[in-house]
């Protein structure tokens, strides 16, 4: 990707996503050329979707094209901690990155959260996934108290 | 883990050019400045400006300016310029019988590592210079 380049910024529009969304969203998720489950984007719209009040999934628009998105939540008590928002799905087109699309998407889903009185944001990353890392962490998030552990069975 | 103290002054130099708005230091003002030699100081200077963080401005009242991508280079980028980013002795140990201690430990230290080195990639210069104006206030 060329760094320089400057991706067009007009007119982005920050919606709820739509099921004719997905099309869209499926032509640049990593997660969806995995194939593992084809249908993965229909499942997560059918949980978050709707307009619901605890879930959220938001598209960026430019024209008729969605170029990024975002998926959060509110979990209760999870861990034993106090509600907390988490966002466990961040997407921009390739050609639009380094754009704000994610800083307006991240910034729609934190006012989500803010209004519903949540004050605290999570997410989790894989380690290698060193643009999604960094782009939290320009938002001013950091390591939290929680390590994540994990076993093969 | 230790930084070398070439590690630290490399991220000073770095983080105080591209905090600067774009106006040039000379070495001795940043030398001043984190009381730190000078001339080791120089040596780093060098070695940043060799790896195209840095450039050198000549004639009077030179110094050096940030030239690097604050949005794209990391901490890992300066630090990893100077030291390796691991637990030193135990990644590059390659004994022909490793003990069963040397391989768990190579399992511990080498997790340690990943963390490490997935932080130090994580954080971009432009990410430093926010969290140093949350400190500021």
């Amino acid at each position: 990707m060329d760094i320089h380049a400057h991706p067009d910024t007009s007119s982005l529009d920050i919606r709820r996503a739509r099921l004719s969304d997905l099309p869209g969203i499926r032509t640049f998720d990593e997660r969806s050329n995995k194939d593992d489950n084809p249908h993965y984007w229909q499942e997560m719209f059918e949980r978050y979707g709707d307009d619901l009040e605890k879930q959220l999934f938001l598209v960026c628009e430019q024209g008729s094209e969605i170029v990024g998105f975002i998926i959060g939540e509110i979990r209760d008590w999870e861990f034993g901690s106090p509600p907390c928002g988490w966002i466990f799905a961040l997407g921009v087109r390739p050609d639009m990155r380094l754009a704000g699309v994610a800083t307006r998407l991240y910034a729609a889903m934190c006012e989500f959260f803010l209004k519903a009185g949540v004050g605290k944001l999570r997410t989790m990353l894989a380690r290698g996934d060193i643009d999604s890392h960094s782009f939290f962490r320009s938002q001013g998030m950091m390591a939290g108290p929680y390590i994540q552990l994990e076993k093969d069975l | 883990m230790k930084l070398q103290q070439s590690t630290l002054l490399g991220l000073y130099a770095v983080l105080e050019l591209a905090g600067s708005g774009g106006e040039q230091r000379s070495a001795a003002e940043i030398a001043e400045k984190y009381s730190v030699s000078i001339n080791h100081l120089s040596k780093v200077l060098r070695i940043l400006v060799r790896a195209g963080l840095l450039q050198a401005v000549r004639g009077a009242g030179g110094g050096y300016r940030f030239s690097g991508n604050a949005k794209r280079a990391t901490l890992m980028d300066v630090v990893e310029l100077f030291e390796p980013v691991a637990i030193e002795g135990f990644e590059d140990r390659a004994t022909p019988h490793p003990t069963d201690v040397e391989n768990g430990l190579a399992v511990a230290l080498v997790e340690i590592s990943e963390m490490m080195r997935a932080t130090l990639r994580s954080i971009t210069i432009a990410t430093m210079l926010k969290l140093m104006e949350r400190e500021r206030r």
